[in-house]
């Protein structure tokens, strides 16, 4: 399957090279461990590994079948139908890197405008070509302060409404360097939206201090004086960002951000049950030698046409092998195609149509939910954005369980992350809820509580 | 040519996709919050579609042409991968919805993660690793963490061979190892007497990529490892050249403790231009309770009546975490139709066609171009870009002029060992015409080196760009376009 070879390539390559049968060419590896018998199933044909597929995954509820209100971390968002034709075309997904500028301005180009999308959505100054999630893009920006700091700041602060899974990778990353320490997001800390118990640990060790914004619950916070007085100490800041809010909010480059970074999911890619996404990684000007990952930059060829090449190499692995910013050797090509096409073709208005609509949907299903018996928002004083939590009186699993017989996917149980907000559920709500969705969201919750 | 950037294409007042009106009834947005300015472009739909049109056109690919570039297996992608990976029932799963809702998914993952350790020989997997890169780190930390657990704290040195790819020192660097560098001996194999000189109770590993990116299989391998491992040490496999011995060796047998595949390259996922990648790693039995946080596993027996209930669980000292959610899941199903198209039969075909076609052209190529390791090669070799009476042209130049015929360059400068390198991997899609015509190019760019130097030193004559100025790139640095109506300081 997927070779051309017939018989006769076979013998006419076989000559050429001087050889009686292909085993030959396998002579160096050593005989005991040639041609071992491997316990797999047998070959399917097309037509049978398209049903095979369909029949695996015939066994999932998707959110095409389910009313689905899940989100802490990816979103379930409407894909313009440009997007993935576009992306079906051979020239976008069966190129590679491009190292061949002049073969690849198609790759380059696109990427350059992404980085421009972001550093316009952001307010940055500069944009990488993408890490491969959220998660490690947050673990990227401690090692940018790392570099940045050469070592000498030991201390990085990550706030504790900061997606559990950015921590845990960070830490993943970090778990070898017994010089760093992570901390801030202990229980103590807290998650009260004044951050001054994270403030109060910010001092001339410091190298970095995360927060997220909108929150990992949804909140909308002012960073403006943590910020402050993170630059006070000299220490940077990084802004995990939600892409779809910043159609409405002030971007963290206003705010004095050094970094920002984020997960690109919400740009028009696929829930695909957790990959493959993207994540943006932008920063300001000063730090522009530190960043990792690939840079697209504007040229000329040598007649002096404009022209788009990967620049600043020599920060990467390739080149500086042991002593480049970061490992990374890829970007989410594919994924940040998709997210610049997204950014396009909604453009100005329809990008902040999508985000109002999430923000008014989501305070209406506050709102009704708000009013079951048994239900109360958790933080009803805070601004937020497409995402919010309520305190259920009856235990979560309890409810989403009773959604469930309804067909709805109820929401994220936080207790599993934050043993404060046990009894605490998570809805996130997008363009593609309706009213009626919401409203019958909130009557399935009114009659489980009557049951 | 040139296409204009999407800023300078936009419009004020054009639009593409709109959405609804607000269907409830409308909120402030939050005081002190409010964004002023939002400078996206302003497009039709046509005009958007024709912009990413015209890009891809600028564009080369495997779909367009061949595409020997070493090192990356650009093989065909299959279309049944992008049909299956968009059923929705994969496509349009949430990560985090509950385990009984996504058997479906569950069951292909635990089965790849059988299919992935079988092929490769192993104990166990995880799929979570975005990229080879990725399963580097894992495996790295995965290194340090057992050493670690055993009290041997003094274990920081990793050998690295002077012909691995970038990502392997950068990689140990970033756990915290010492590099040490691993010469290559004059057959292309790891120096065995530099290698027992280097080892000792200061030991982590070895990072060894079999074959090499020389496209050599290692032929004393299996004393590698024994000196590796008799000093306390373990060996890490870069999975990048798999596509050659998939089906005809084993490297878990060999002696291997972890490995990490590239699916985009082996298992036929798209390269995507620049990615994303997926780097699975699959452990021997002794690592198994290290792998990251979580793995799929069977949390329920089936019986005649029922499947099996899969789930996640979290291996016993696990290194934690390595990205968010499971993994680029939607080429994972891509990887698990290729394999079941392939199965046990179908995987060494395709590792010994890859190996035929890279001897075959071998053999077209020596005579003409310096072949510095003159042995049978794998499913790539490498030859020097260099010839000592036309010291003027160089493999960039060479890399070049095969774009005017029709053709991707193949690999150039590296592995870094090799003066002038031009690293040509056909992969085992390609047929002997294509593989004929290549040489045929690669004979007569050599001829023209001779007759018409200047014809090599000033390719491409015949792509949307001529040659571009790297180093004004990186001294006048322009990195964004400047939207439009945004003051720019």
């Amino acid at each position: 399957m997927f070779t051309p070879h017939t018989q006769k390539d076979v013998e006419v390559m076989l000559k050429s090279i001087g050889i009686e049968k292909i085993e030959d060419l396998f002579t160096e590896i050593p005989e005991k461990f040639r041609y071992p018998k491997l316990n797999l199933a047998p070959r399917l044909t097309e037509i049978e590994a398209a049903m095979e597929l369909e029949s695996i995954a015939s066994a999932n509820g998707s959110t095409k079948d389910l009313l689905s209100f899940l989100g802490a971390g990816a979103y379930d968002h409407y894909i313009p139908a440009i997007i993935d034709n576009i992306l079906q075309r051979g020239e976008w997904y069966t190129s590679y890197t491009p190292y061949q500028p002049e073969i690849s301005q198609g790759t380059l180009q696109a990427i350059f405008e992404f980085q421009s999308l972001i550093c316009q959505l952001t307010g940055m100054d500069v944009c990488n070509a993408s890490h491969y999630d959220g998660a490690t893009a947050a673990a990227e920006a401690m090692i940018l302060a790392d570099s940045h700091f050469r070592g000498k700041r030991n201390k990085f602060l990550v706030s504790r409404a900061v997606n559990p899974q950015y921590r845990a990778v960070m830490r993943t990353y970090f778990q070898t360097h017994d010089d760093v320490h992570i901390l801030g997001d202990e229980p103590e800390t807290g998650i009260e939206t004044d951050l001054q118990k994270l403030i109060d640990q910010i001092d001339n060790d410091t190298a970095l201090v995360l927060v997220q914004y909108p929150d990992f619950f949804g909140r909308i916070v002012d960073y403006k004086p943590l910020i402050d007085a993170a630059h006070a100490h000299g220490t940077l800041v990084a802004v995990a960002t939600n892409p779809t809010a910043l159609g409405i909010l002030t971007p963290p480059g206003e705010l004095g951000a050094d970094i920002v970074i984020g997960e690109g999911q919400p740009l028009g890619i696929p829930l695909s049950f957790g990959g493959p996404y993207l994540g943006y990684f932008a920063v300001t000007n000063d730090l522009l030698r530190k960043i990792a990952g690939r840079l697209v930059g504007e040229t000329q060829d040598v007649d002096g046409n404009l022209a788009y090449v990967l620049t600043l190499t020599a920060r990467e692995q390739h080149i500086r092998r042991g002593k480049a910013t970061s490992n990374i050797c890829s970007n989410q090509g594919l994924m940040t195609l998709a997210a610049t096409i997204y950014m396009t073709v909604l453009g100005k208005e329809g990008f902040k149509e999508v985000s109002n609509l999430c923000y008014q949907k989501a305070h209406f299903a506050a709102e009704q939910v708000g009013q079951v018996e048994g239900f109360t928002l958790a933080f009803p004083e805070t601004p937020f954005f497409h995402e919010f939590v309520v305190k259920s009186e009856k235990p979560v699993a309890d409810v989403l369980e009773w959604l469930r017989d309804h067909d709805i996917l109820g929401g994220y149980d936080l207790g599993q992350d934050y043993p404060e907000l046990k009894d605490h559920l998570m809805i996130a709500v997008t363009e593609k809820i309706s009213r009626e969705d919401i409203e019958y969201l909130a009557a399935v919750l009114k009659e489980e509580y009557h049951d | 040519m040139t296409e204009p950037t999407i800023f300078e294409m936009s419009s004020p007042g054009r639009r593409a996709v709109k959405m609804p009106a607000v269907d409830v009834p409308e909120v402030p947005l939050p005081k002190g919050f409010e964004r002023q300015n939002l400078a996206f472009p302003e497009i039709s739909e046509l005009g958007v579609v024709r912009h990413f049109t015209r890009l891809s056109q600028l564009n080369y690919s495997i779909d367009t042409g061949f595409y020997p570039l070493g090192s990356c297996t650009m093989k065909y992608n299959p279309k049944i991968n992008e049909a299956t990976a968009r059923i929705p029932g994969f496509g349009h799963t949430h990560p985090l919805q509950p385990e009984d809702t996504v058997q479906g998914n569950l069951y292909l993952m635990y089965h790849l993660q059988k299919m992935l350790a079988e092929i490769g020989g192993f104990a166990g997997a995880t799929l979570q690793p975005a990229a080879g890169a990725q399963g580097e780190l894992v495996g790295a930390l995965m290194i340090k963490k057992y050493h670690q657990d055993r009290g041997d704290f003094q274990r920081l040195r990793m050998l690295i061979p002077d012909s691995a790819h970038g990502t392997n020192p950068a990689t140990s660097a970033m756990v915290g190892f010492e590099i040490v560098p691993l010469p290559t001996d004059p057959r292309g194999n790891v120096d065995l007497e530099a290698l027992k000189s280097l080892v000792d109770d200061r030991l982590a590993g070895l990072m060894l990529t079999n074959p090499n990116t020389l496209g050599l299989f290692d032929e004393n391998v299996e004393e590698v490892i024994k000196i590796v491992h008799q000093a306390g040490g373990l060996v890490y496999g870069d999975g990048a050249n798999m596509n050659a011995i998939l089906g005809v060796a084993q490297p878990g047998k060999i002696g291997f403790d972890v490995l990490h595949y590239n699916i985009h390259k082996t298992f036929s996922t798209p390269h995507g231009g620049g990615g994303p990648g997926s780097g699975p790693v699959v452990v021997a039995e002794r690592l198994l309770d290290y792998l990251p946080d979580p793995v799929v596993d069977i949390i329920e027996e089936g019986d005649e009546e029922n499947p099996p209930l899969y789930g996640f669980v979290t291996p016993a000292k696990t290194i934690g975490r390595i990205k968010s959610f499971h993994g680029h899941f939607g080429l994972l199903v891509r990887a698990y139709t290729y394999i079941s198209m392939l199965g046990a039969e179908g995987l060494r075909d395709i590792a010994e066609k890859a190996v035929l076609n890279a001897n075959y052209l071998q053999e077209k190529l020596k005579g003409t171009y310096t072949l510095p390791y003159d042995r049978s090669c794998m499913h790539e070799f490498v030859l020097e870009g260099f010839w000592e009476d036309v010291p003027e042209i160089h493999a960039l130049d060479i890399a070049k002029r095969l774009i005017d015929y029709g053709m991707h360059p193949p690999t150039n400068y590296f592995p870094l060992i090799v003066k002038e390198a031009l690293m040509i991997e056909p992969t085992e899609t390609e047929s002997i015409e294509t593989l004929d015509r290549f040489a045929e190019v690669m004979l007569k760019i050599a001829e023209e080196a001779r007759t018409q130097p200047e014809l090599l030193k000033n390719a491409p004559h015949h792509a949307p760009i001529k040659r571009a100025d790297e180093l004004k790139a990186a001294k006048d640095l322009v990195l964004c376009c400047y939207p439009m109506g945004l003051e720019q300081d």
